[in-house]
């Protein structure tokens, strides 16, 4: 097998042209490896080399970002590369920025298999993180061995295609995605650990850190109820007898929209629930009590309210993804507001 | 309060004319186990088959997996409120069948059972594929209800637990290992230097099926306690739940709590293990303020540096998870909490249902959401096409050849929010 063909881009100083006072160097192309390729080469043994190394100032490329983005690619380009690696940057924040930019189209714009590596506080880190695996190095250059141990088994897998384990097996920076892993202690002995480093005041690493947590703020209330038109909407998976859309019991894929124009109670011989997070027997009995059809049609008679809207929406809360749930509610929401609803009641379990 | 575990290893389970331990091997004498279990009157038939490590064996739906357990010395017997009288446990000694254990099957519900292959990637993430199981195939008479049917698959397999277990009474085990706690003054006279942790405990008691018992007591019923971590080594706390397999804590992971466990490992050396809070997950707010503003209160009153906190389930307990933690934190006690996500097959979703900025330092017991497939067994125990519904399969997740392709949520015990395992998510 031929080795793979390995575009690396570096910044001025890495290709031993000058520090600073050489920042706005112009991109050239230059054949082979240049610096800290050699490093490169030498851990790719006989899988892949760099044929190629694309040279830019860190200044230059910042402050001409899109005439240097270009000439940059149409380097890598002519180079027909099989896979690119851009730095490492470490904690040099122009660098990181631009191996990032660069990283990213080539990948979006090219298609080629890229890897990139920086410290994880530059700013280049938070900014491409979530587009192109970022191998996590030390904060300056005395730590260019340590980061290519990282980098060149990465880069080779990501080139092959092949599955890419979770960030703390293979050194990438988290980026948003959960990878599952086995890891070397079990759950509980790496909580007791974790805990007396917190009580000794050492460092530890959480397994998860916390999200911003989405808090909703609610609506002012409607103004006058016994004119609005009210849909109910539920995440306590009632659907018509027999599941028609086969909405799953956990992690649902889907929800399901159907009409109840005329129907004035949820009876178990016509409706049941699909949720598999609660005992279904009472909603079985009687769907009612979760997506509360009956009461609605009374205060509907009773002109409690303006009207009951013709469709229900609903999927199963039980396991579903934050994401899905979202998707769900974006879509039929715009469906609500369309058909002229004024407000909604939602119904867990 | 002193308890010595005196392990008695199982690599072996047979049928045979007598119920037995010779050697490494427990035999069983099918037709007494059945007989003794169909004196139940709401329990129709009972099939009762055999599944070992590698066999070519996919057992489901599972209900729950118990240990066999005796008391050789000292106050009580197994499983106390429920199989034995309500006396105070924990100390003495106590033997274990280490290797062998009862799985309970049946369709109670249809989508809150879960998964064990006993070989094949599947059986990579759940425990029980490492065990010598003895199946019991329940199925109820005509009719019954689920709550019924649950507590006769429940008491089925703790009273199969005790009488395998009682077959060990007078053997002398090859190996012993001695558990002790001590009072709060004690702790602190021996241990003066040593940071002093407690364990939070919380169990799945939502209710309608998602119950579990301390010493009998419902725990739903129940204000957060005090228990001394060797009780639930005699089986104070039993599981009588159907949620999700992937996350719910099973007999056999009370019997076998790694935190305790490991906890004890450090007991005395780098920290002062005080004690158990039990706190239960229901689903009212109230109950929800109320039990965490009790599991905080108790952790002040112990006077400790740090807890660790496990949870039982997802969704709507993460909430009590967060109280828990965010109450404790309050306190100026350090926490540890164990979790497990649900961040989408893709796993880019938000890992969780609830957060706050003081929950940090978790571990995670990996995502339920990602997709496994399993491939086809020569033999499957139980009703297999439960995989089209449980919580994690979806219609068409048994495919024509027997294989399963689902979420890992299927698996029982595979992302255990105890730390039984070693699977985790970044």
């Amino acid at each position: 097998m031929s080795k793979l063909k390995v575009v690396h881009y570096i910044n001025q100083f890495f290709a031993n042209i000058g520090g600073e006072e050489k920042a706005d160097y112009q991109p050239e192309l230059r054949d082979g490896f240049v610096g800290p390729g050699m490093a490169f080469n030498t851990a790719f043994g006989e899988e892949a080399e760099i044929v190629a190394t694309v040279i830019c100032g860190d200044s230059y490329f910042n402050e001409n970002l899109d005439t240097a983005k270009k000439t940059v690619l149409d380097m890598i380009k002519s180079k027909s590369p099989d896979l690119v690696i851009c730095g490492p940057a470490f904690n040099a924040g122009r660098y990181g920025v631009a191996c990032g930019t660069v990283a990213a189209a080539v990948k979006e714009e090219l298609g080629v298999p890229v890897i990139t590596g920086m410290y994880k506080e530059n700013p280049g880190a938070d900014m491409f993180k979530a587009k192109v695996y970022i191998a996590s190095t030390k904060n300056s250059a005395a730590g260019m061995r340590d980061a290519v141990k990282i980098m060149a088994p990465l880069a080779l897998k990501v080139a092959k295609g092949e599955k890419i384990g979770a960030s703390a097996e293979e050194g990438y920076i988290p980026n948003g995605i959960r990878v599952n892993f086995f890891e070397k202690e079990r759950g509980s002995k790496r909580a007791v650990n974790m805990l007396l480093a917190k009580l000794a005041g050492k460092e530890y690493v959480t397994e998860f850190p916390m999200p911003d947590f989405d808090r909703v703020t609610p609506n002012p209330a409607v103004k006058d109820i016994s004119k609005a038109k009210i849909a109910l909407v539920t995440s306590g998976g009632i659907v018509p007898k027999g599941n028609p859309d086969h909405i799953e019991s956990s992690s649902a894929s889907h929800y399901g929209k159907y009409d109840i124009e005329g129907v004035t109670d949820l009876t178990a011989a016509t409706y049941e629930t699909a949720h598999g997070g609660y005992d279904p027997v009472y909603a079985n009995d009687d769907a009612d009590r979760v997506l509360p059809v009956d009461v609605m049609r009374e205060f509907e008679k009773e002109g409690r309210i303006g009207s009951l809207h013709r469709y229900f929406y609903t999927t199963t809360g039980n396991g579903t993804a934050v994401a899905s749930a979202k998707k769900f509610a974006a879509e039929y929401a715009q469906e609500l507001k369309n058909d002229g609803v004024d407000a909604v009641i939602l119904t867990s379990t | 309060m002193k308890l010595e575990l005196g392990y008695i290893h199982i690599n072996d389970i047979q049928f045979g004319p007598e119920s037995k331990v010779q050697g490494d091997v427990l035999y069983v004498n099918k037709d007494e186990v059945r007989a003794m279990l169909l004196e139940d009157e709401t329990i129709a038939s009972v099939d009762i088959e055999i599944a070992k490590p590698g066999d070519s064996i996919r057992i489901t739906p599972v209900k729950d997996v118990i240990e066999p357990r005796v008391k050789v010395e000292g106050k009580g017997g197994v499983f106390p409120g429920i199989i034995s009288k309500v006396e105070t446990v924990g100390s003495g000694r106590t033997n274990v069948l280490k290797g062998a254990a009862v799985v309970t099957t049946g369709k109670i519900v249809g989508f809150q059972e879960g998964i064990i292959d006993m070989t094949g990637p599947g059986a990579d993430y759940t425990p029980f594929s490492k065990l010598n199981n003895l199946v019991l195939v329940i199925e109820p008479v005509e009719g019954i209800k689920q709550h019924a049917h649950e507590h006769a698959t429940r008491m089925a397999g703790l009273k199969t637990a005790d009488y395998l277990g009682k077959l060990a009474k007078s053997i002398e085990a090859e190996e012993v290992k001695t558990y002790e706690t001590y009072s709060v003054t004690e702790g602190l006279k021996k241990m003066p230097d040593l940071p002093r942790v407690a364990y939070v405990l919380m169990l799945q008691s939502q209710g309608l099926l998602h119950d579990t018992y301390v010493y009998g007591v419902d725990a739903k019923q129940s204000l957060s306690t005090l228990i001394c971590p060797t009780e639930l080594m005699d089986g104070a706390i039993v599981s009588g739940n159907c949620v999700s397999a992937c996350d719910k804590n099973t007999t056999y992971h009370h019997l076998n709590n790694p935190v305790i466990e490991d906890l004890f490992e450090k007991h005395g050396k780098e920290l002062n293990f005080v004690g158990v809070i039990i706190t239960n997950e229901n689903v009212y707010l109230a109950d929800k303020e109320r039990s965490s503003n009790w599991a905080a209160k108790l952790a002040e009153f112990l006077g400790v540096d740090g807890v660790i906190i496990s949870q039982e389930g997802f969704g709507n307990p993460d909430t009590d998870l967060i109280m828990n933690c965010k109450k404790i934190e309050a306190k100026g006690i350090k926490t540890v909490i164990i979790t497990d996500e649900y961040a989408g097959q893709d796993g880019a979703s938000q890992s969780l249902a609830d957060a706050d900025v003081s929950a940090d330092a978790v571990v995670t017991g990996g995502n339920a959401n990602v997709v496994i497939k399993l491939p086809p067994m020569d033999k499957v125990i139980g009703h297999p096409e439960v995989a089209n519904k449980i919580a994690g399969g979806w219609d068409g997740s048994l495919k024509e050849d027997g294989s399963i392709e689902a979420e890992l949520q299927v698996i029982t015990g595979a992302t255990n929010e105890l730390g039984f395992n070693r699977l985790s998510a970044r």
